[in-house]
């Protein structure tokens, strides 16, 4: 049996007054693809903070396997506009890396262009791509990453769980990130991890959407929205992962409900 | 050489302005310009301090800016308001520190150089103070500087990286504590926090990375310093005025230029 990457065992933690995580235990193994799942203010981002070590739990251990590397997508970066800084610099935060391997990274993740520009300049997805290959330089084997696609359009969305789901091939590395987007944890996710300050089920993306659990949390009809979402997760398999497509043909029926219902 | 006041006024200047320039940048970026203000402020009440128990001046308000700055730095770990905290410390530290050197007699006749310095009056020892203190500034930032970098640009980047971007917030306030010590007999406890801000600022408009920034500040300030003291010397006006009035000159030299570039 492989030792788990990282593992949390009976989280606690408390942001100010509120408990915002009771009881949490999760564990990430090497090479799978964990997404924790839940709504606004559900504790999502406070866990995986947590697990990289900026937030101290209040009651709970966590135990990472030693000399972990981890890289860390946030969920948004502000740059200050006094503070000048191109990519390439900030690459190199805090640990330096070479000009040839940071050019090689920025242009593994489509962007060789931005090296000299200025962090402030960039557009919302070439940012997001140097968040990334800044996560890759540490040469992760347990990559988090908090909503990396706030802010991008469909397409751009899409592009970027592709191009994580290549890095994940290429270099083995286990993936857990926080989504509140329903149709990405269905077609690109090993397990599911549903969170409303606590696990409320836990599982492959086709026995979480059909736990009572997660149609509640998401407000979903008892029945309906899983025939869609199984209906894509085939499709995906059938496809070869072929997310653009899948994201495509979701978009054609969109996340709204009242699609579900008549399905 | 060391025995004309000029010439000492010179290298006063120009090691405040080593320290001041990269220290000063940090200041920009971190939004901090007022905590500096604060520190200096709180130094009056160092001098009033020293004076009263026949301790050096230079301790003194060492110790009472250090004492400032940790107070400050621990309160905004806690998540306090930081503007207003500094406006309630910043100005009861000057009122107390002005009512303190009332009791003081012979405090109070040369209140007006602890408040605007007296470069021109800078002795040998003085010389030795400034320079070990910016050569002790320097090699602080030098030391921590990818780290404190990491810090200002996120806590949480820097955190997940195992850096403690508190421990890199105490050296950078220790460091402005060490600055306005050792600047109190240049510039004065009034235009302290113009030598920090003033440079960085007008440097950042010229600049594409964080090191240059910090360098051209540095040179920005020590222009500053000479410029002024000529300033100072031909019109007879007071120096530690004089140099922060050079600053801003350049300051407003380089914001058109960096606009003209810009177009």
């Amino acid at each position: 049996m492989t030792q788990p990457l990282i593992e949390a065992r009976g989280l606690c933690v408390r942001l100010g007054a509120q408990e915002v995580l009771h009881d949490v235990s999760l564990k990430v193994d090497p090479g799978e693809i964990v997404t924790i799942l839940g709504p606004n203010g559900s504790g999502k981002s406070t866990l995986l903070r947590a697990l990289l070590g900026i937030l101290r739990p209040e009651h709970g251990g966590i135990t990472r396997k030693p000399g972990l590397a981890v890289g860390y997508v946030p969920q948004k970066l502000h740059i200050d506009r006094t503070l000048p800084l191109t990519a390439r610099r900030f690459l190199s935060l805090p640990h330096r890396h070479g000009k040839a391997e940071t050019e090689a990274m920025l242009a593994r993740v489509g962007v060789p262009e931005v090296a000299d520009r200025p962090m402030t300049g960039l557009s919302g997805g070439q940012f997001q791509r140097v968040l990334l290959a800044r996560a890759l330089l540490t040469r992760p084997e347990l990559l988090m990453l908090d909503e990396p696609t706030q802010g991008l359009d469909q397409p751009g969305e899409a592009a970027f769980y592709r191009l994580i789901d290549e890095v994940r091939r290429d270099t083995g590395a286990a993936v857990l990130m926080v989504s509140h987007d329903l149709h990405v944890v269905m077609s690109a996710s090993d397990r599911v991890i549903c969170l409303n300050g606590h696990v409320c089920c836990e599982g492959t993306p086709r026995v979480v959407s059909n736990a009572p659990e997660y149609r509640a949390l998401f407000g979903l009809g008892t029945q309906g929205a899983l025939a869609l979402y199984q209906h894509v997760h085939d499709h995906d398999h059938t496809h070869g992962h072929d997310h653009e497509h899948s994201h495509g043909h979701d978009h054609g029926h969109g996340p709204s409900h009242a699609e579900h219902d008549h399905a | 050489m060391l025995d004309d006041f000029l010439i000492r006024a010179a290298l006063a200047g120009l090691g405040l302005a080593l320290a001041t320039g990269p220290l000063g940048s940090f200041v920009v970026w971190r939004r901090m310009a007022y905590f500096g203000d604060a520190t200096a402020h709180a130094s009056i009440l160092g001098v009033a301090l020293a004076l009263a128990s026949d301790l050096p001046v230079g301790l003194g308000t060492l110790a009472v800016a250090l004492a400032m700055a940790v107070t400050v730095a621990g309160l905004a770990a806690r998540g306090w308001a930081l503007d207003t905290t500094l406006g309630v410390l910043a100005h009861s530290a000057l009122a107390f520190g002005l009512v303190a050197v009332s009791f003081v007699p012979e405090a109070r006749t040369d209140l007006s150089a602890y408040l605007f310095g007296d470069i021109l009056a800078v002795s040998r020892a003085d010389l030795g103070f400034i320079w070990g203190g910016a050569a002790l500034v320097l090699a602080l930032l030098y030391w921590r500087w990818n780290a404190m970098l990491t810090a200002t640009l996120s806590e949480d980047l820097a955190a997940a990286s195992g850096l403690n971007p508190d421990r890199e917030r105490l050296v950078l306030v220790l460091a402005l504590a060490v600055t306005v010590a050792v600047a109190l007999k240049v510039v004065g406890a009034l235009l302290i926090a113009a030598m920090l801000v003033i440079p960085a600022a007008a440097a950042r408009g010229l600049v594409r990375s964080p090191e240059a920034m910090a360098a051209l500040a540095a040179l920005i300030g020590a222009a500053a310093v000479v410029g002024g003291l000529r300033l100072s010397l031909s019109l007879d006006t007071p120096a530690g005025p004089s140099i922060v009035t050079v600053a801003a000159c350049i300051f407003v030299l380089a914001a058109s230029l960096g606009q003209m570039r810009k177009q």
